[in-house]
C-alpha cells in the first residue's frame, strides 16, 4: 500500500525526543516524540491549538524547547535560530509569506539568501530550478503582480536554492485552488524521490491521504497516534484529531424554497481602498430556505462584497441590493438589521467582537439598534439595559455551547472556536430572516465547526435565506444548496450544489467565468 | 563552511513586548506612581538648582493647601481644568486628538463677550445665560474647523487643532487692541470691564464663582454617559476597535464631529466662565495654558471623568505651588511647566510599561552567521 515502501534509502533524518515547551503554566508541547525519515512525506495533524506550530518552530529554531532534545542525522543539536536551521538543511515555507510586493522575484529571493548563495547569475538559477521542479516563475516579475500560488512558489524556490534535506510546509494548500494544489503535490513527490524529507502540516485529511506516507497526530500538546494515512480513512483521522467522534452535520433534502429574500443585481462597485478589489457586475439571489455559498480564494472581493451587503459601506444613490423585497443600498447596517438581516464578518476579533470588552458588551455591539429583544437594550439617558443583556448572554452561552472562564468573560479570553460560536450565536439568537456569514468556521476546531454548521442549516430549514462566503470547499459541499464562485471581483452564476464537481469549482476559482477570460476563450 | 557557533557576537537589542495580561492593580496605581516619580525628579531638579529640595517640594505641593485663601485659589484654577479635561477625556477615549482646547477656550471667551462688549446695556439674568450659551457655541464652532478638515480632507487633527490655537490667540489680541478696545481704557489692550449680569455670581469676598459647579456637573454627567449609556459605549468601541465600531453601525465621521463639538464646546464654556469670572474683561492673556494643561489632566485622570476631577485639583495645586516657590525661593515660574511636563511624561511612561514590558534580546550566534560566513 505504501508508495515508497521499497525506498531503501530510508534513514532517520530528524528525531525529536521527549520535547516539551511551556508557556507560563501551559504546556504547548508535552514530552513529544517524532522522527522524520528521509524520502518520505510526513504529515503533522492536529486541530488549532494542538501544538503543531510550536513544535515546528522549535525544529526551525524560532523557539527553544523547555526540555528534551532534537537529533539531526543522529547527532544531538541545539538549533539556535532559523539561520542555523537553514545551515543544517532545514527549510520552511510559512503559511503567511513575507515578501516585498514592490520588489521582483529575484530581489525578494536574494534578500533572504546568505551571501555565498547570492553570487552568480541568480535569476538564471531561479529560472532553471523553477522549470526543473514544475514551479513556473518569472524571476523578473514584480511580486505585486503575482497570484498567491505564484508567491508561494517563490518561497518554495527560495528554500530549494539552499538544497534542504528537510522541507517544512505549514498548511501550504490553504491558499491554493485544487489545480494549484495538485501541481504542488507533484513537486513534493519529485523532491521526495530525490531523497528530501517533507514535514507536511495540514488539517485537510484528503490531502494527507493523497501524498503522505507517515502521519503523527497531536492533540492538546501530546502525540496521540502515529498512523499510516494510507490505511486510515478521513473519518478515523478526524476522530483521532478531535478525540471524540465528530458530530455529523445532518441535512434533509431541501424542498421548501420560497421567495427571494436577498437579491443583488448588476452590482458594480469600485473599491474604496487602493489595494481593494473592484466588484464587477455581481448578480445573486437567495431564496427563503436556501443556502447559497460563494466559494473563492481569499482576497478576490469577498470582503468588499460583504461590506456592501452588510451596509458598512452604503450608497444612497444606487439600487443594486434588495433585502426582503426592499431596496437597501442607502440603508446603514443597523437599518438593514432592523429589516431582519444578520451579519457575521470574517474576522471575529476586532470586527465581529472587541477583545477587551465583556461578552455582554459584545452582544450590545450588534444588537443595540433593533427591537428584537423584549424591550430595547438602549434606554437613552437611563442607560443600557444590563439585566436583559446578561440574560441574553446566558441564553446564547447555553444554546451555542460557548465555554468561558466566567459568565461575563472578556471576548479575548475565549478560544477561537468558542468566540466564533458566540459571534454566530449572537446573530442566530435573533432568528434573522436573512443571514450573511463570511468564513463561518475559519480556523475553528471540528467540534465547534459542526455545531455552527448545524445551526446554520437549522436556521435555513426554518425558512431563512442564508448567504455563506467560504474558502473551505468541504464546508461548502456540506452546507450549500447552490454554489457560486467569486474571482477577482466577478461572481459566477449560481449552480445547484449537486451539479458541480470540485474540479469545476477550482477552474472557476482560477477565473474561468470571468468576462475577459470568456471573451478570449470564445 | 564556518561553524556558526564560532562567530559569537554581543548584540543586544531592546524591544517593547506586550504583556499577556495587564495588571489591574498597576493600572490603578499608575497615576500615583507617576506623581511619585515627578516629586522625586522635581526634588532632584530643585537640588541641582541649589535650592533646598524638601522645602521647595513642601512649598510646591503642601503649602497651597494650608490657607483658605490658597485653597480657594486652587478651586478657582481647578474649574476650567476640569471642564476642559472631561471634554478632552471623551475625545481621547474615542481616539480623536483635539490638542487645540486652548484655542477653543479663547474662541469661546471672544464669542461670549459679544454681549457685554456690544450690548453692555442689556442687564438681565438671560444675558448671562446667553453668554454661557454663546461661549460654548464659539468653542464648538471653532473646534469644528479641524473636524471638518479631518473628515473632508483627511488632515491630521493634531496639527490643525494645535495651529488654530495661535490663530485664536492672535485674533483675541487684535480684538482687544482694535475693534473691542475699551474706549475709556487709556489705550491699554483690554475691553471694557464686564458688569452686573455679565459677571458670574461670586461667593463671599473671595474669587469663588459658579464655574466650579458647572465643571463638577459636567464631569458627573459625562461619567454617567460614558459608563451607562449607548453613547459612551459607542465612544469606547469606535476609539478602541474602529472596524467593530463600523460593524455596530457607529460612524467614525460622526464621532469626530461629536468629539470636537463636545470638547470644543466645553473648552469654550470654560473660556467664557474665565472672562466672566476671575478676569472680568477681555485682555490678550486670559489663560495660563489651561487648554494645554487639561491634556495632562485628562490623561492623569485615566480619561475617566471622575478621575479628571482629582487630576484637575492636583494640576491646579501645581499652578499655585509654582507661584509659591517663585515668590519664596525665587525660582522661575517656568518650573510649573516643567512639573506639568514631567507629570505627563511619567504618566505616559507608566501606562506604557503597564501594557508592555521591556525585553532585552541578545542576538543568538546563529543569526550572525549570514553576515559572517563567506
Amino acid at each position: 500500500m505504501l508508495n515508497n515502501s521499497n525506498n531503501d534509502a530510508q534513514s532517520t533524518l530528524l528525531q525529536v525526543k521527549d520535547i516539551s515547551k511551556k508557556f507560563g503554566d501551559f504546556y504547548a508541547n508535552d514530552t513529544l516524540n517524532l522522527s522524520i525519515e528521509t524520502g518520505r512525506v510526513h504529515a503533522l495533524l492536529g486541530e488549532n491549538g494542538a501544538g503543531k506550530s510550536t513544535l515546528v518552530k522549535m525544529m526551525y529554531g524560532a523557539l527553544q524547547p523547555t526540555s528534551g532534545t532534537i537529533h539531526w542525522q543522529g547527532q544531538q543539536v541545539s538549533i539556535a535560530s532559523p539561520a542555523h536551521a537553514r545551515e543544517l538543511g532545514i527549510g520552511m515555507v510559512f503559511q503567511h509569506f513575507s515578501l516585498f510586493e514592490a520588489l521582483t522575484v529575484v530581489e525578494n529571493i536574494s534578500l533572504a539568501l546568505p551571501p555565498q548563495l547570492r553570487q552568480g547569475d541568480l535569476s538564471q538559477r531561479i529560472a532553471d530550478l523553477s522549470l526543473d521542479y514544475g514551479l513556473p516563475l518569472n524571476p523578473a516579475a514584480l511580486v505585486a503582480d503575482l497570484s498567491v500560488g505564484e508567491r508561494q512558489r517563490i518561497e518554495i524556490v527560495r528554500c530549494l536554492l539552499q538544497q534542504p534535506k528537510l522541507l517544512i510546509m505549514d498548511e501550504p494548500t490553504a491558499v491554493l485552488t485544487p489545480q494549484e494544489a495538485q501541481a504542488l503535490f507533484a513537486t513534493l513527490r519529485r523532491l521526495v524521490e530525490e531523497g528530501c524529507a517533507v514535514l507536511y502540516i495540514s488539517h485537510r485529511l484528503e490531502e494527507v491521504k493523497q501524498i503522505c506516507q507517515d502521519a503523527t497526530i497531536l492533540r492538546l500538546g501530546k502525540v496521540v497516534a502515529e498512523v499510516d494515512p494510507q490505511v486510515e480513512t478521513a473519518a478515523t483521522l478526524a476522530q483521532l484529531m478531535v478525540g471524540a467522534s465528530v458530530h455529523q452535520v445532518s441535512r434533509d433534502a431541501n424542498d421548501q424554497v420560497g421567495d427571494v429574500l436577498l437579491d443583488i443585481s448588476n452590482l458594480s462597485q469600485k473599491s474604496s481602498t487602493p489595494f481593494g478589489v473592484n466588484l464587477v457586475d455581481v448578480n445573486l439571489q437567495v431564496r427563503s430556505g436556501e443556502i447559497l455559498a460563494i466559494a473563492g480564494i481569499a482576497g478576490n472581493g469577498q470582503g468588499e462584497l460583504f461590506s456592501v451587503i452588510s451596509g458598512e459601506e452604503c450608497n444612497p444613490n444606487q439600487q443594486f441590493i434588495s433585502l426582503l423585497g426592499q431596496v437597501s443600498d442607502g440603508l446603514n447596517i443597523n437599518q438593514r438589521r432592523c429589516l431582519g438581516v444578520a451579519f457575521v464578518p470574517e474576522e471575529r476579533m476586532g470586527h465581529g467582537a472587541v477583545e477587551h470588552l465583556s461578552l455582554t458588551d459584545n452582544i450590545l455591539l450588534s444588537r443595540h439598534a433593533c427591537d428584537d429583544t423584549e424591550s430595547s437594550l438602549d434606554r437613552g439617558w437611563l442607560g443600557i439595559d444590563r439585566l436583559q443583556l446578561a440574560q441574553l448572554n446566558k441564553v446564547i452561552g447555553t444554546d451555542y455551547d460557548v465555554r468561558k472562564s466566567k459568565e461575563d468573560a472578556t471576548a479575548g479570553s475565549l478560544s477561537g472556536g468558542n468566540l466564533q460560536k458566540f459571534v454566530v450565536g449572537r446573530e442566530l439568537n435573533r432568528k434573522p430572516k436573512v443571514l450573511v456569514i463570511n468564513q463561518p468556521t475559519w480556523g475553528v476546531d471540528a467540534g465547534a465547526a459542526a455545531l455552527i454548521r448545524q445551526a446554520v442549516i437549522d436556521l435555513s430549514r426554518e425558512g431563512s435565506a442564508i448567504l455563506i462566503i467560504s474558502q473551505d470547499l468541504d464546508e461548502i459541499f456540506e452546507l450549500a444548496d447552490t454554489i457560486a464562485v467569486i474571482s477577482r471581483g466577478q461572481l459566477s452564476p449560481s449552480y445547484k450544489a449537486g451539479d458541480l464537481s470540485r474540479e469545476q469549482i477550482g477552474l472557476m476559482m482560477a477565473g474561468s467565468h470571468e468576462q475577459s477570460a470568456q471573451e478570449s476563450g470564445a | 563552511m564556518n561553524n556558526p557557533l564560532k562567530s559569537l557576537e554581543l548584540n543586544v537589542q531592546i524591544i517593547l513586548e506586550k504583556r499577556p495580561q495587564a495588571s489591574g492593580l498597576m493600572n490603578l496605581c499608575s497615576p500615583m506612581l507617576a506623581i511619585l516619580l515627578t516629586v522625586v525628579m522635581g526634588g532632584l531638579i530643585f537640588a541641582a538648582m541649589g535650592k533646598p529640595p524638601l522645602t521647595a517640594l513642601y512649598l510646591y505641593f503642601i503649602d497651597p493647601l494650608t490657607s483658605w485663601w490658597s485653597i480657594e485659589e486652587v478651586l478657582v484654577k481647578a474649574g476650567p481644568l476640569i471642564l476642559i479635561g472631561v471634554g478632552l477625556a471623551v475625545c481621547f477615549k474615542a481616539n480623536v486628538w483635539n490638542i487645540g482646547a486652548e484655542g477653543q477656550f479663547t474662541a469661546g471667551a471672544l464669542m461670549g463677550a459679544i454681549i457685554p462688549v456690544l450690548w453692555g446695556e442689556w442687564q438681565s439674568p438671560f444675558a448671562l445665560v446667553a453668554m454661557l450659551f454663546l461661549g460654548a457655541l464659539g468653542g464648538a464652532l471653532f473646534a469644528c474647523i479641524p473636524a471638518w478638515l479631518k473628515t473632508r480632507f483627511g488632515v491630521n487633527e493634531i496639527l490643525t487643532s494645535l495651529m488654530l490655537v495661535y490663530i485664536a490667540q492672535l485674533l483675541l489680541d487684535w480684538m482687544v487692541r482694535g475693534p473691542w478696545n475699551d474706549p475709556h481704557g487709556y489705550n491699554f489692550p483690554k475691553s471694557a470691564s464686564f458688569e452686573g449680569w455679565h459677571l458670574l455670581p461670586m461667593w463671599g469676598d473671595g474669587r469663588m464663582h459658579l464655574g466650579l459647579v458647572v465643571s463638577l456637573v459636567a464631569a458627573l454627567v459625562l461619567f454617567w454617559v460614558m459608563r451607562h449609556t449607548l453613547k459612551g459605549f459607542e465612544i469606547n468601541v469606535v476609539g478602541s476597535a474602529p472596524r467593530a465600531g463600523a460593524f455596530a453601525g457607529f460612524s467614525q465621521t460622526k464621532m469626530v464631529w461629536f468629539c470636537f463639538a463636545l470638547s470644543g464646546g466645553l473648552a469654550g464654556l470654560a473660556g467664557l466662565i474665565e472672562v466672566a469670572g476671575p478676569v472680568g474683561q477681555l485682555q490678550p492673556h486670559i489663560s495660563p495654558n489651561y487648554g494645554f494643561t487639561a491634556i495632562i489632566v485628562a490623561f492623569l485622570g485615566r480619561l475617566n471623568p471622575i478621575g479628571v476631577i482629582f487630576a484637575g485639583l492636583l494640576l491646579a495645586i501645581s499652578y499655585i505651588g509654582g507661584e509659591g516657590v517663585q515668590i519664596e525661593l525665587g525660582i522661575s515660574d517656568k518650573t510649573t511647566q516643567v512639573f506639568q511636563g514631567m507629570l505627563l511624561f511619567f504618566i505616559l511612561m507608566c501606562d506604557t510599561l503597564i501594557l508592555y514590558r521591556l525585553k532585552w534580546i541578545s542576538a543568538k550566534p546563529g543569526q550572525q552567521t549570514a553576515g559572517n560566513a563567506s
